[in-house]
């Protein structure tokens, strides 16, 4: 890792040691007994300690490692969302195609960097082929709901996740060595929006935004936490190759993306009657829980940088 | 030592490929001595009930299984008797009219825990979420009024491995362990069985499609 990479990693480092120590005075001062928001804030604070440093290790092992994390994480949220979504049995074929050839043929894709593939493949031929291996089982009901769990479950566990590593495949002039960087900003900006949204929604938090899909979101934790995550993605624009205006118009698109990617994923969580989409991350819930913002931010992220930059 | 390294390898696999999670919603895990009943709907249903107890009650808790099934010589019969210690029985009633519960009854006086599968036999059918109860645990149940039935409700595995099929899902499995029931003195069979019923269904998640 080079010297900026190290100075990123202090920087949220110090980061999560002033939230550690918020969370510990908090916990002494205000709610020395059990407390249900401050124990689910030091949980989630923890959590992030170890989702930075699973994070660190990838990247000091370099791109190989990141891709086969990126790898793991898409497995671990196609997982969750197939769970939730009841298929019948005729869908058998769809889902072991999805579970074992496209998730690992869009990461092998990713890794040997063919972009006219991967950026097609999920959207158009496994899009097509989903469906023709659902017809095979001969049971049409439910047809076209069943076939887009799956469909839906491939485009936002995989696709749109797999936009993460590849990020690392984009040749940006100039740029050249520091690609982990762009992933690095993407998911610190992406994050901090969530963090930031759920803190200034807890303090200021009046007017709920979309009560029948998400309780949680306000009107005030919105405006907050995009603004002060525009304002921290802005000031990182030393670790990308943008210039501080052009760092505040991506910081402002993949928060707002971060954004509804969150409200979406909850209409879906509201629809199957839970709050979480799983309980592998203490205090977070889920994997998709943690990357449903991701999910929307990351291929227009790539997509914008690619256009734009390469 | 061979028992010993297959249950371990079953277990580790089976907690691999399901995710696999228990909640202890209306008991905990304890020695005592119960009846743990549950849906019925893959071979593997057993094994995951077997590896979400804890190491320490693993060996005293015993499947029941049908002996048309499991009590082939090989891999399948080694792993019935001599890994998960299962109790077999026979599901056709042969022409000596014998009772086809006396190797529970056995168990049970041993003072044995089992896991009992009350539909009888796999619900292949996604329309129907419960086969009506074989009315054996009504009779285990009177028989043994001590003993704990505890209702467990499997979720999903039916979707890790559809019948027939080779090559499981990885999706998650959840077991939800409810209160513990005993059939009353003066219980009729089918109230009592109908207890049991929806006892089990009331730990089903939501249903949807």
């Amino acid at each position: 890792m080079d010297g900026q990479t190290w100075l990123l990693f202090a920087g949220i480092g110090a980061i999560l040691l002033g939230a550690s120590i918020i969370g510990a005075v908090l916990r002494w001062r205000v709610a020395p007994g059990p407390h249900a928001v401050i124990d689910n804030l030091n949980a989630r604070i923890k959590a992030w300690w170890a989702m930075v440093a699973v994070i660190g290790c990838a990247f000091a092992l370099g791109n190989w490692a990141v891709i086969l994390l990126f790898y793991g994480v898409s497995f671990y949220a196609l997982r969750e969302f197939m769970t939730l979504m009841p298929t019948r049995r005729s869908d058998y074929p769809a889902l072991v195609a999805a579970f074992y050839f496209v998730l690992p043929m869009q990461y092998l894709l990713v890794a040997i960097d063919w972009y006219g593939m991967f950026s097609i493949f999920i959207p158009v031929y496994v899009f097509l082929l989903l469906p023709i291996l659902a017809s095979l089982g001969g049971d049409a009901k439910h047809f076209l709901e069943r076939a887009s769990k799956v469909q839906w479950g491939l485009m936002l566990a995989v696709y749109c996740i797999s936009f993460v590593p590849a990020l690392l495949t984009l040749d940006i002039p100039g740029f050249e060595g520091r690609n982990l960087l762009l992933i690095a900003y993407l998911v610190i900006v992406v994050q901090l929006s969530d963090v930031l949204q759920y803190v200034c929604g807890k303090l200021f938090g009046r007017r709920r935004i979309a009560p029948n899909l998400s309780p949680s979101k306000t009107v005030e934790g919105f405006v907050g936490g995009v603004a002060l995550a525009t304002g921290i993605g802005t000031a990182l624009y030393w670790i990308t190759p943008f210039a501080p205006w052009q760092a505040l118009l991506m910081a402002l698109l993949l928060n707002v993306l971060g954004f509804f990617g969150g409200l979406v994923m909850s209409a879906i969580k509201r629809d199957r009657g839970v709050k979480d989409w799983g309980h592998m991350i203490e205090g977070h819930g889920g994997m998709l829980d943690r990357l449903d913002s991701v999910c929307f931010a990351a291929p227009i992220f790539f997509h914008a940088v690619r256009y734009w930059w390469t | 030592m061979l028992e010993k390294l297959l249950a371990y390898a079953i277990i580790a696999s089976a907690r691999t490929v399901t995710g696999l999670r228990s909640l202890w919603l209306g008991t905990t895990p304890k020695a005592v001595q119960r009846i743990y009943y549950a849906n019925h709907s893959s071979h593997g249903d057993f094994v995951l009930l077997w590896a979400s107890l804890p190491p320490e009650l693993r060996p005293r808790t015993r499947p029941v299984a049908g002996a048309d099934y499991w009590g082939k010589p090989g891999l399948r019969g080694f792993v019935i008797n001599r890994v998960f210690n299962g109790v077999l029985i026979e599901r056709q009633r042969s022409e000596a009219d014998g009772n086809p519960l006396a190797p529970i009854e056995r168990a049970l006086a041993a003072g044995d825990s089992l896991i009992l599968f009350p539909e009888g036999t796999r619900n292949l059918d996604d329309e129907v979420r419960l086969l009506p109860f074989k009315s054996g645990i009504y009779h285990l149940s009177r028989a043994h009024p001590q003993v704990e039935l505890v209702p467990v409700w499997i979720a999903n595995l039916n979707r890790v491995m559809p019948k027939g099929r080779a090559l499981p899902l990885p999706l998650l499995c959840t077991l939800s362990f409810g209160t513990p029931l005993a059939a009353q003195a003066d219980e009729a069979k089918e109230a009592f069985l109908e207890r049991a019923r929806e006892s089990l269904l009331a730990l089903a998640p939501a249903e949807g499609h």
